[in-house]
């Protein structure tokens, strides 16, 4: 796998869990939905990979599934995120926030003129 | 817990519940297609068009499948399940294979698992002491072959451990210590005679020993004429005290005496099993380290602890110094060579080379295994080629392939060293209970983590050797042909014919020198049976009748022993009786013996062992009377002082001269030597006499023990109740459990060669076996895929004695490689074990032309049977059956 889609790998489990935390119980059609819905079509190549990372993530614990019925009636798993899940979450986009500003202002200063 | 270590539980779960998670996210995949259509739908797609854009969307349903399934669990091992039920399934189907195989290398791991405890008991695992590897032997000479020789004065031993510098502390035990020394009398039980080992005061610390109840012996009782107390064995305390847990303090009468029991020792403690082996030791007594029992001559066998830093030859060095000077201090003392060698050495290794020897063979037998199976997996691998080239077809790699057939070896290998381990446990449960095999440490060799340890890197390791031609025979085979090619073909087998025709020489080979190895072995055996050992086993047995303490004066012993042996000969089956201190092949003293007037330098100053006998013991015992007379019963205190020698020491002292009538100075009185007699192999059955003289047993004290012995026709269950008859008058409390028979002791002095020879012999049958089976199976393959080629010949006139004939020739050559090959490696190897031989050369033709006939025959019969049906074959329906 090459190391950008590992990073994307990554980041794609990050955002289910906030997802999750935002939105309460999902299954993976709607999870699917709301990040296409936010970051555009770049992050899912396809919906299938939402699947790897909803199991990456009750392996190892952060969230949980139930069976239940869909607003429009259809039998569906839904995800909740564990408390275990939020507290990683916490410190996750904590993490990433740090880093972006960073990061920003790394690009922001490679623009100004040299001296 | 750990996320990651969580996420790899839950993988490793996810393994074992395929079936269930597969249907679970089937359900979930199909309600989120359902979803995704619905709302295609709703924007105003038709039916058909907004399912299909939602398998778009989704990606396809089998690459989220697979995604899900590689992501949830782990993807190797998956595989490798899936690999390990597919054999379990082929395997199976093949079950006569399958069952042949396991059978094979269950034998082949049994037996090296069984090696391998051994070898681990006595050359690898430390010795049961505490700090076992700074324990080191110290001998009074170099190369002792007697008792005497190995031993040390007791003057020499305070000394060396007082001015020493290489030794923490040395202690040591009485080395002459007989068989049955001790008479248990005054329980209700039978009377019964004991071993017991003298011990210095701090033997068991010295060793790290501490007692399983009690104490040890203080230094108040290691005094000369101490109180007299004794330790207890696990073994007495179990079997004759019932381990009664209050024993210590109470009083045991042993030699008409009290003694008082301060201890007993804990089952951990085996002396016997490392000190004298196939025996039984069944209590200790302080030995006391006296002016007193230093003139008891050589008596000490001492072990010392290096210090650290000393090594074996700075610690050679130094007591070679010390020798020569405490020598040189105390001239009225014995000699001294003082020689140091590491205890483990001196225990176990005199079997050092057969054990390797043993080693060895069973890696021989393993290979050969390893060669069978790889030849039956090629025959397999042969008749599966179409299922392999489908597997091929439907998309399985070359590396999937090759890891599938190692997947077979490996699984046959293990379920194989599962069967050995059941063999192994076995075998090692019946070495531990050989007593009469005079091995050390065997009654301690047993299964544990290291054997297990090891049988599963063997079946692992045969697994793969044997796995590994017939794997990378499969990405030869290519798809086209072979699903093209219908039975008739026997053109594929041509690039492992010889693959298998090699792996066939090479096992007659390797046969071939365990064979031969087996056969010099067997052949020194029986050389060492057939031994002219100076006395006749057969007919003659030994009791201890040691004079109880009422008989106090020499005059009342030699009475004693008068009556003793009457008593004896007047037994109906009798034939002859006799008496002695030092039954053959058992414990041995020596003694400096001149004659008269001859002069010595102290280092060459003559020995010989020496034998306290009574009248009938030459004649009991079956050896020659050469000159002069027996001793009789007026050979006593009040007549003249007498010596009978053996012709060694006669021919040494007297070289050309009459020595009948000659003085001889042996111990204290001068002696008139009045016989000679024939020489006896008493030190060990290979070993010739030496210097030997007879000294009658009413002219001395000097003796430690005394057994009767008798030459009669009587079974033991007669014989014992008739000498107890006898015994009523004159010893009421006579112990007859030591009666022992002289071929029982020879046989036991033959133990550690016969079980060499016994398990080298098995091992060679084995391989004979597995070769001729491997020369069977190839050429009944060649006959089985020739068999048209030999219908079309019989059809065209062909008779069924040339095609036997030929198909003879074509085994036999291959045969003749093999033992080619193996003949030439046994020319070379066999020089390795030639010290394990005895009257045969490592080169002995004999053996080599035997071996030479038995494996052609072998050879020959194994090719004859495929050769026979191949000559029954009917033209007709061979013809008929492409």
């Amino acid at each position: 796998m090459s190391p950008q889609l590992d990073i994307l790998k990554g980041n794609l489990d990050l955002m289910v869990l906030q997802t999750l935390q935002v939105m309460g119980a999902l299954h993976g059609y709607a999870i699917a939905r709301r990040i296409e819905q936010i970051s555009g079509d770049a992050i899912l190549l396809n919906q299938g990979t939402i699947y790897a990372s909803l199991v990456r993530l009750q392996q190892r614990g952060l969230i949980r599934s139930e069976w239940g019925v869909s607003s429009n009636n259809r039998r569906a798993k839904f995800y909740s995120i564990t408390q275990h899940g939020s507290h990683r979450l916490a410190s996750s986009a904590q993490n990433w926030q740090q880093l972006s500003l960073v990061m920003a202002r790394f690009f922001a200063a490679q623009k100004e003129p040299q001296q | 817990m750990n996320d990651s270590l969580r996420a790899f539980l839950s993988r490793l779960r996810a393994l074992f519940s395929k079936a269930s998670l597969d249907r679970d996210f089937d359900d979930e995949l199909a309600a989120h297609i359902e979803l995704l259509t619905d709302e295609n739908i709703r924007s105003g797609m038709p039916p058909d068009e907004a399912r299909r854009a939602a398998l778009v969307k989704l990606g396809g349903v089998e690459p989220a499948r697979e995604l899900h399934r590689d992501t949830r669990s782990l993807p190797f091992l998956d595989s490798l399940l899936q690999d390990l039920r597919y054999t379990f399934r082929t395997l199976r189907r093949d079950l006569g294979f399958t069952t042949f195989a396991i059978l094979i290398v269950g034998l082949g791991i049994g037996a090296s698992a069984t090696v391998f405890s051994v070898v681990n008991t006595l050359l690898i695992r430390p010795l049961p002491f505490r700090d076992p590897t700074s324990l080191v032997w110290v001998a009074n000479s170099p190369d002792a072959l007697g008792l005497s020789d190995q031993s040390m004065q007791v003057g020499h031993f305070l000394d060396l451990r007082e001015q020493n510098k290489s030794f923490s502390d040395m202690a040591a035990f009485f080395a002459f210590y007989g068989v049955g020394d001790n008479k248990l009398t005054g329980t209700d039980a039978e009377p019964e005679r004991l071993t017991s080992v003298p011990v210095s005061q701090n033997f068991f610390s010295f060793l790290g020993v501490k007692p399983q109840l009690g104490r040890l012996f203080t230094a108040d009782e290691c005094k000369w004429n101490g109180p007299r107390v004794v330790l207890l064995s696990y073994g007495l305390w179990q079997r004759r005290f019932a381990s009664d847990p209050n024993i210590v303090g109470k009083s045991l009468t042993l030699d008409d005496q009290p003694s008082t029991v301060v201890g007993v020792l804990p089952a951990s403690l085996d002396f016997a099993a490392i000190f004298a082996p196939g025996s039984r030791i069944d209590l200790f007594t302080p030995f006391p380290l006296t002016p007193e029992t230093n003139r008891w001559g050589n008596t000490l066998a001492v072990i010392g602890r290096f210090n650290p830093g000393a090594t074996v030859p700075t610690a050679q060095a130094e007591f070679t110094i010390l020798s020569k000077r405490i020598a040189h201090d105390h001239p009225e003392r014995n000699d001294l060579h003082a020689s140091v060698a590491p205890l483990s050495s001196h225990v176990s290794g005199r079997l050092r080379p057969a054990l390797i020897v043993l080693a060895c063979a069973v890696g021989v037998v393993m290979l050969i295994v390893c060669a069978n199976l790889s030849n039956l997996l090629l025959a397999r691998s042969a008749s599966r080629q179409k299922e392999i080239a489908i597997r091929a077809a439907l998309g399985a790699g070359k590396a999937r392939l090759i890891r599938q057939m190692l997947t077979e070896s490996v699984t046959l290998s293990c379920c194989g060293a599962i069967l050995g381990l059941f063999f192994a446990f076995l075998g090692t449960r019946i070495l531990a209970h050989l007593t009469s095999v005079s091995i050390p440490l065997l009654s301690d060799v047993r299964m544990d983590f290291s054997v297990v340890g090891f049988t599963a890197l063997i079946a692992i390791l045969t697994g793969i050797l044997f796995g590994l031609f017939p794997a990378f025979q499969v990405p030869g085979i290519t798809l086209h042909d072979t699903l093209k090619d219908s039975n008739r073909g026997s053109s594929q087998g041509h690039g492992h014919a010889w693959i298998r025709s090699a792996l066939v020489v090479s096992e007659v080979a390797l046969a071939c020198v365990l064979v031969v190895g087996a056969g010099l072995l067997i052949r020194s055996f029986l050389r060492v049976l057939d031994l002219d050992l100076g006395f006749h086993p057969e007919r003659a047995a030994a009791l201890r009748i040691d004079p109880d303490s009422s008989y106090d004066t020499q005059q009342k012993r030699n009475a004693y022993f008068t009556q003793a042996l009457h008593s004896a000969l007047e037994i109906p089956g009798i034939e002859a009786a006799g008496l002695t201190d030092a039954v053959p092949l058992g414990h041995n003293r020596s003694w400096g013996v001149r004659g008269k007037g001859q002069v010595y330098k102290r280092d060459e100053y003559p020995d010989g062992y020496v034998r306290i006998i009574s009248d009938g013991y030459f004649k009991a015992m079956g050896v020659p009377l050469r000159a002069g007379r027996d001793f009789n019963e007026r050979d006593d205190l009040n007549s003249q002082k007498v010596i009978i020698l053996n012709e060694t020491l006669a021919r040494f002292l007297f070289p050309g001269q009459d020595p009948i009538g000659q003085i001889v100075k042996a111990d204290d009185p001068e002696r008139t030597v009045v016989g000679v007699v024939g020489d006896v192999h008493h030190l060990a059955l290979e070993e010739k006499a030496g210097n030997e003289f007879y000294i009658p047993i009413r002219q001395t004290e000097d003796f430690g023990s005394v057994d009767l012995i008798v030459r009669t026709s009587l079974p033991n269950s007669q014989l014992v109740p008739r000498l107890r008859e006898a015994f009523k008058t004159i010893d009421p409390t006579l112990a007859t459990g030591t009666l022992r028979t002289m071929q029982q002791i020879v046989d036991k002095a033959a133990s550690p060669r016969r079980f060499v020879v016994l398990l080298l012999a098995g091992f060679a049958a084995f391989a004979l076996v597995l070769a001729s089976l491997g020369i069977y199976a190839v050429i009944s393959y060649s006959v089985s895929q020739r068999t048209q080629e030999i219908g079309i010949r019989m059809a065209l006139g062909a008779s069924a004695q040339k095609l036997q004939a030929s198909i003879l020739l074509q085994t036999l050559s291959l045969a003749a490689i093999g033992i080619l090959i193996g003949i030439a490696s046994s020319w070379a190897l066999a020089r390795a074990i030639s010290g394990l031989l005895f009257g045969v050369t490592a080169t002995d033709p004999t053996t080599f032309v035997g071996m030479l006939i038995l494996l052609t025959a072998v050879a020959a019969l194994a090719g004859y049977l495929p050769a026979r049906r191949a000559s029954r074959i009917d033209p007709m329906s061979a013809l008929r059956s492409s």
